[in-house]
């Protein structure tokens, strides 16, 4: 076989199509190269040789290239990393970060991932979640009226202060825990990656919005508690992915939509309407996603139920000695409520937060009972979650 | 029993990787195998002749310094082993595109960039080349040597670069590089394509090769050559350290085409006859 590069320089392209007609050729095959660069031999017969080409200079120009074995040879025992649309039960570490069905040279490093088994990290929601979560971001700079005028109540503007720097801890935790898991997970399951790097994603911009509204009005932030902090410390100490998916997911944001539409419905101006309600609609996800991974979860393991159990007493027994939720947080959301400091007024607000604990404890129930629990159970574990709401 | 013991030369830290890694190899196939590393040639060769070692990863230079050696105290060598990419290599003697010189005549009077005073590529092979055509270096001509990783035989490639960076720069008006590094200096873009001319392409030669002597023992350095061979591109376990030391496979060890660098040692008085180093400013 005859190929000629013309002017083409060796360095300028040609030898791309040297390549190109060398991998439709078996070992053994002979190409004969000729062109007219003044450079063209030196450099094909230097490549050739790195290559495992080999090559015979012809005495009117023309190099004779004998296609080797290297190209072959790194490919014989090449093995493909499943299938694209396909998830596979125990994707091995060497697949490692390649795509899924990518073609595998032998011989990569064997990375051990922790989370590698697919009744462990997958749901079967997880790729339509993640098209939801991706098609569902959005811009705070746009999406909150952050030049819509407004006056409150020196007392209102502080509740409101200090419920959105109880938020932005309970974000910063929101936030780390799936950044954290998502490091351990085979990067096989792709969409669970993504869609734990999406929420990480939805809940810093939630630490960014509630802090921006909390300084919005020029003033400082309000107080962290310490029994706050402990109860979010100890969602991040869970370390197994099921319980920590199901404290964080379903009942800390499960818990977190209820109070997230309750500080829409009684917000007091524009922007603090227009961020809880984008944070809640980022929330309602990622706890179907949780909810949806336990479902996965319980139907091929029949002790999930009584590791959840222990996960919701061991919490509880931990935060038994805290103080729970910030007082001042608790009082912030009856005063939201209330809306002024009459006493028929406080006794709404009262009413409402009650209300409010009411409903967070249905929602909870509720995704208990989804999980396979009981309904006496349900309540009864429901009522061990933290005070802290998170 | 001692293990069989290869001599390499450190010229970078991935000779490490690459000789441990073969070292389990070996180990693992039977041969009990261990490696020395040198900080230069000279010291390797010495010990390969003195018998402290059983076999030397050797650049050419260093071929021709052992086999002047061994001959002169009677004791057989022998090239073992090479690497595929080992064989025929050739070197450019290179101009500017835009330079007056059109011929290798017309380098007469001018400065041509070496590399290292040690480098059989960069040097000694192309000075020999120019030799031949009746222009004799610092008489018809002025070299200008880039002496980077002196006593490692040009494995450094940074005394090449150099004298490209010279050339481009105007410093220079020839420069000596080896046909691959050619083609790697355009890549990198310290040689933009179609910034260089030819002038001169010196005839093909042989690079480095697996030095054993007389002194070892035959069986295992037999075994050694055996299983030098059989290491597969395909095998996984060995293609990584074959990609990283730049072959694909090793071949039978052949020495007439270090010819051209054993007149070129003998023309520049790099060693004498017997293999003393008489080169005046090397000192490795
Ligand atoms: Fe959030
Ligand atoms: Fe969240």
């Amino acid at each position: 076989m005859n190929l000629d590069l013309a002017g083409l320089a060796f360095d300028t392209g040609g030898r791309l199509l040297i390549q190109k007609v060398l991998a439709g050729l078996p070992p053994g095959s002979t190409v004969t190269v000729t062109g007219r660069d003044p450079f063209l031999t030196l450099h094909l017969r230097a490549w050739c040789r790195s290559a495992g080409h080999g090559t015979t200079a012809q005495d009117d120009g023309a190099v004779e290239v004998v296609k080797g074995r290297p190209d072959a040879d790194r490919w014989a025992h090449a093995e493909r990393a499943g299938e694209p649309g396909a998830v596979a039960r125990r994707p091995p570490g060497h697949w490692g970060l390649a795509a899924r069905g990518a073609l595998l040279e032998t011989g990569g490093p064997e990375p051990a991932y922790e989370l590698a088994d697919r009744d462990i990290v997958w749901a079967d929601l997880a790729p339509r979640l993640y098209a939801h979560a991706a098609a569902a971001q959005w811009d705070p700079a746009t999406a909150v009226p952050w030049d819509a005028p407004f006056t409150l109540p020196a007392d209102i503007e502080a509740a409101i202060v200090q419920i959105m720097t109880y938020l932005v801890e309970n974000e910063q935790a929101a936030l780390v825990i799936p950044a954290r898991l998502l490091t351990r997970i085979h990067p096989h399951f792709r969409e669970v990656l993504g869609l734990l790097a999406v929420q990480a994603a939805d809940e810093a911009r939630h630490v960014d919005v509630f802090t921006r509204r909390a300084l919005h009005t020029g003033g400082r932030m309000g107080s962290s508690s310490a029994g706050g902090r402990a109860s979010l410390a100890s969602l991040l100490a869970e370390p197994d992915f099921t319980l920590a998916s199901f404290l964080l997911s379903v009942l800390g944001e499960g818990t977190f939509v209820h109070l997230l539409t309750f500080l829409e419905r009684h917000a007091p101006d524009p922007v603090t309407r227009a961020v809880t309600r984008l944070a809640r609609a980022d929330e309602a996800r990622h706890v179907a996603f949780g909810v949806a991974h336990l479902e996965h979860q319980s139907a091929s393991d029949p002790t999930m139920l009584g590791r959840l159990r222990g996960a919701i007493e061991r919490r509880h027994d931990m935060l038994i000695d805290t103080a729970g939720l910030n007082q001042d947080v608790f009082d912030a959301l009856l005063l939201l409520a209330a809306g002024s400091w009459t006493p028929p007024a406080l006794h709404r607000g009262h009413l409402a937060v009650r209300q409010l604990q009411a409903d967070m404890d249905t929602g909870r129930r509720r995704h208990l009972s989804r999980l396979g629990f009981p309904d006496d159970e349900a309540a009864e574990l429901s009522a061990l979650h933290t005070r802290n709401f998170m | 029993m001692t293990a069989f013991t290869m001599g390499a030369v450190a010229y970078d830290p991935k000779v490490v990787t690459i000789w441990n890694g073969f070292r389990s190899w070996f180990v693992a196939s039977g041969l009990p195998f261990d490696y020395v590393l040198y900080s230069n040639y000279e010291r390797q060769v010495e010990d390969l002749i003195a018998g402290r070692i059983d076999a030397a990863w050797n650049s050419p230079l260093a071929w021709v310094r052992a086999r002047r050696l061994a001959e002169a105290q009677g004791l057989t060598i022998r090239a073992l082993t090479m690497r595929d990419t080992d064989r025929d290599l050739a070197t450019a003697i290179v101009t500017r595109a835009d330079s007056d010189i059109a011929s290798v005549e017309e380098l007469r009077g001018r400065t041509v960039a070496t590399g290292a005073v040690d480098s059989p590529q960069a040097t000694l092979l192309p000075l020999d080349h120019l030799r031949r055509h009746g222009l004799h270096p610092g008489t018809d001509f002025t070299v200008r040597r880039f002496d980077v990783g002196v006593g490692l035989h040009g494995d450094h490639i940074g005394g090449e670069r150099d004298a490209a960076r010279a050339l481009i720069a105007g410093e220079v008006d020839a420069a000596c590089i080896l046909d691959g590094n050619h083609l790697l200096f355009t890549k990198e873009g310290v040689l933009p394509s179609g910034s260089t001319r030819l002038l001169t392409t010196t005839g093909r030669y042989d690079h480095c090769t697996m030095t054993v002597t007389g002194s070892a023992d035959p069986d295992r350095t037999a075994r050694f050559g055996e299983l030098l061979r059989s290491m597969s591109y395909a095998d996984p376990a060995v293609r990584p350290l074959l990609d990283l030391e730049g072959l694909t496979s090793w071949e039978d060890g052949r020495t007439d085409r270090y010819r051209m660098l054993e007149a070129a040692v003998t023309a520049a008085g790099f060693y004498d006859a017997a293999g003393t180093v008489t080169a005046a400013e090397y000192q490795p």
